[in-house]
């Protein structure tokens, strides 16, 4: 660095470099490999919150626990975005300051590359002798012992062996293993690639969830989704037009040993119409076998208990009859929650909330609880709760939870010190309440959560992946070298070959490409004597 | 169905494979304590024989005829160690295979034949080694980590033969698992050469005679490189093929789980090496430090998040 301003008294001032130098020196700090590398720690640093810190897309429940527990130490993380580090700023600056300094790093490399894969092998350099792999072989004279055969011989030789050959004055130049360099600039292009299609799969993809009961069906339109992200440039008109009908959900648990309840099979056995007027047609869902429907995919996501009752108001009337879902609180034996809320009860409103226990067993640690996952001895644990549901508030509720704010507890009589009434039902049976109706347990079904979801970018990504796979295993296994060849006279009039290699990277077997020349000169040059007298093989370097 | 005799062999073959690659371990030590006697002696006789040669030394006489046996002892030893971790490896793979047997499915569905895969593959990549360079002086930092890894396995990790919960039931866990396997186990073998790079290195800086039976630092640093240039890609595909599988099983091929986000850590962190070791200022002792980096990466994912962490891929550890 020089200083510009010739005075001695002036405090030193940094070089007048100007915008445009600030620019260039900028832009090559950025592409430089060290920047690179600090960027790829930052990339590798910056996921690692991501996988302690709940995250609201992966866990969305975990995110609301995890406030709840640290009010304070939630607020930082929220100003941090900590909570969903993967769409944060500053992880995005990460990634994108990467890609920019890769693309900045692939565009002059790419300039060279062409220029390299267009180049003659270049010009053969006056001492052989102090390449790492070198040979000389003088030849018996003989028909075919003039230099310009050699070198004939030693240029097919080295084709044979897949080099790119040219010829100089005297000597051949051969080269090969140019798929390296290309290998690299492919694997480094493809991540390019895999980015775009992660960002078309976030723009014009989408992913939704709904729960479905046996019996019950599902019509891919956005109302019937229980959850529903799209990206934002998707339609939601282009949702493809499919129904489906939950027939049947079947099962298979381990029957014994410590694993005893584990799943071992899931299938939903599903009617599909493809489109409005198709005909239907049968079709199962399972575990890593999803429903491929018109560009959307229908996976099977959890599944769980609709216990079905008819519930009479006090006047008698039928005012509930239907399965109502349940969510499994304990995956060993399915016990699974749930609530009925009755709005259209009379006198009062009426809500019940209790257990579906699908193999019941009872005991005074536990009280009752599931001992299998199949419904082999199913109960229904339930209590009640009168008065308003509060459904009319406005407060968007949930199906799951019972609001008892404005309700009481229905007792078993009306004593004053009369415990709350809990009544376990078989299927079948109904529980009466004095005065405000009664509910029947009129059997149970299954049902399942199918997601859908459609991603556009799934394919480029893919092939960006497989793309920087093969480059990525070119530019590890290919090997570029470098071989010459020189054939002269010598004062006695015969011919002497040299033959001499060098690595353009780690680790090729130069030895190999030497003796392959050698031994094509050899063996072309056979008339004469036997071949000990012909070679001064050197000893190899290393 | 799972066949009760047939997953009884497996364990004992892989007890069996225990206790000979443990022979093997003993074996390889005694080549190394061996062959520094060796050094030891040679170093006696480089430098003090000058000095001696004035007192008309007899102990130089005494400490000369030493060498020979205790250098053929040396080699004796090593080969006794190798042959027994071939023998090892042998038990070790018939262990799974029964184990594969006996559950009618690839035997790596649990945190016990994941542990128990990746040391065989660890000791598949160091025996192949073997075939092709002369690197026997890395046994037993293989065979170390290999014999930690089975004796974890069968105490903590150990789980009994079972069928395969749905979400693990895809011809995607024969590929994308043993992808992971294989790479688990180069990973070991480069971390070992990485390691042993860099205390040379060291030794060569400060001209310690520590590991002397070594070759040269640069040497080492070369077949580390062979090594994590063959399981990067590899890595890359276990990546790729568990992004298809997830895109299968859960409809998305990229989701920030954790186990997901720790295998791009990984990767992060071994394309880093990669890089580093051609950059100027950065290879050689950095680029290897690195190398270490990512395999602390690699165990943290399997362990800490296996075990520790909850995700999707909590299922691997029963």
């Amino acid at each position: 660095m020089t200083i510009t301003d010739s005075s001695v008294d002036a405090a030193p001032v940094p070089p007048p470099i100007g915008a445009v130098g600030m620019a260039r020196w900028a832009w090559r700090q950025l592409t430089s490999m060290r920047t690179a590398l600090i960027l790829l720690f930052l990339l590798a640093l910056g996921a690692i919150p991501g996988s302690l810190i709940p995250q609201r897309g992966v866990d969305p429940v975990a995110v609301v626990e995890f406030r709840n527990r640290h009010p304070e130490l939630a607020s930082w993380y929220d100003k941090a975005s900590l909570f969903e580090v993967f769409s944060s700023p500053w992880f995005s600056a990460i990634y994108l300051l990467l890609m920019v300094s890769l693309i900045g790093c692939l565009v002059p490399r790419t300039r060279v590359y062409l220029r390299a894969v267009r180049a003659r092998p270049p010009a053969t350099p006056r001492n052989l002798e102090r390449l790492p792999e070198h040979r000389a072989v003088t030849l018996d004279p003989g028909a075919d012992a003039d230099p310009e055969t050699a070198l004939a011989t030693a240029a097919a030789a080295l084709r044979r062996r897949r080099f790119r050959v040219e010829t100089y004055e005297g000597s051949i130049s051969a080269e090969r293993g140019y798929l390296r360099d290309t290998g690299n600039l492919v694997f480094h292009l493809s991540l390019v690639v895999v980015l775009v299609g992660i960002a078309v799969g976030h723009l014009y993809g989408m992913r939704g969830s709904a729960l479905v009961v046996e019996g019950q069906g599902f019509s891919n339109t956005v109302t019937q989704y229980d959850n529903l992200r799209t990206g934002p440039r998707f339609d939601v008109d282009d949702l493809s037009p499919f129904t489906l009908t939950l027939k049947d959900f079947q099962a298979r648990y381990e029957e014994a040993g410590n694993q005893r309840g584990a799943a071992r099979e899931f299938e939903a056995k599903v009617t599909v119409i493809d489109a409005p007027g198709s005909p239907p047609r049968a079709d199962g869902i399972r575990v890593n076998h999803p429903l491929n429907l018109g560009g959307s995919k229908v996976f099977l996501g959890p599944h769980g208990y609709a216990p079905a009752v008819t519930v009479r108001d006090g006047n008698g009337n039928v005012v509930f009859a239907g399965a109502v879902p349940f969510l499994p609180v304990d995956p060993v034996g399915l016990s699974s929650r749930g609530v009925v809320k009755v709005p259209d009860a009379a006198p009062t409103q009426l809500g019940f909330q209790g257990f579906f226990l699908p193999t019941a067993a009872f005991d005074l640690q536990r009280g009752p609880f599931s001992t299998f996952p199949e419904p082999r001895l199913p109960r229904l644990v339930l209590n009640v709760w009168s008065g308003d549901l509060g459904l009319d508030d406005g407060v968007p509720q949930s199906v799951y939870r019972l609001d008892t704010t404005d309700m009481t507890q229905v007792k078993e009589s009306t004593k004053a010190d009369a415990q709350p009434l809990t009544q376990s039902l078989a299927v079948g049976d109904t529980m009466t309440l004095p005065g405000l109706g009664s509910l029947t347990f009129d059997g149970y079904r299954e049902w399942v959560v199918l997601q859908v979801a459609e991603d556009p970018g799934r394919t480029p990504a893919l092939a960006g992946g497989a793309l920087a796979l093969a480059g990525l295993l070119a530019s590890l296994f290919v090997r570029p070298r470098r071989v010459w060849v020189r054939a002269r006279r010598d004062e006695a009039g015969r011919t002497v070959v040299e033959v001499a290699a060098l690595a353009r990277s780690e680790g090729p077997d130069l030895a190999a490409d030497v003796d392959g020349v050698v031994e094509a000169l050899k063996s072309s040059n056979s008339s004469g004597s036997s071949d000990s007298s012909a070679a001064t093989a050197a000893a190899p370097k290393e | 169905m799972v066949h009760e005799n047939l997953a009884d062999v497996s364990d004992r073959l892989i007890y069996a494979s225990i206790l000979v690659y443990a022979l093997a371990m003993l074996a390889l030590c005694a080549e190394w304590a061996f062959s520094s006697r060796r050094f030891a002696a040679e170093a006696v006789e480089a430098v003090p024989v000058k000095a001696l040669v004035g007192a008309g030394g007899p102990e130089v006489a005494e400490i000369l005829p030493a060498a020979p046996p205790a250098r053929e002892r040396a080699e004796k030893f090593g080969r006794i160690g190798l042959s027994l971790a071939v023998l090892g490896f042998l038990l070790h793979l018939g262990g799974m295979a029964c184990r594969g047997l006996a559950v009618d499915r690839v035997p790596w569905g649990n945190m016990y034949e994941f542990s128990s895969m990746s040391a065989l593959a660890a000791m598949g990549v160091f025996l192949a080694l073997t075939r092709k360079y002369d690197i026997r002086w890395l046994g037993v930092f293989v065979v170390t980590p290999v014999l930690l890894t089975l004796g974890l396995a069968v105490t903590v990790l150990y789980t009994d033969a079972q069928q395969l919960q749905p979400a693990l039931q895809s011809y995607w866990l024969v590929i994308h698992v043993i992808a992971a396997v294989t790479s688990a186990g180069a990973f070991t073998v480069g971390a070992a050469l990485s390691i042993l790079y860099l205390v040379k290195e060291h030794a060569e800086r400060t001209g310690s005679a520590t590991l002397s039976r070594l070759p040269a630092a640069d040497a080492l640093d070369r077949i580390a490189y062979r090594v994590h240039a063959f399981v990067f890609p590899l890595w890359t595909f276990a990546v790729i093929a568990g992004a298809i599988w997830a895109e299968n099983a859960w409809g998305r091929y990229w989701g920030w789980d954790p186990k997901e986000t720790w295998a791009f850590i990984t990767w992060v962190v071994y394309a880093a090496y990669l890089h580093a070791r051609a950059t100027a200022g950065w290879k050689g002792r950095r680029a290897a430090a690195v190398a270490l980096t990512g395999f602390g990466c690699f165990l943290f994912n399997y362990f800490v998040v296996n075990l520790v962490v909850t995700g999707l891929h909590s299922y691997a550890g029963t």
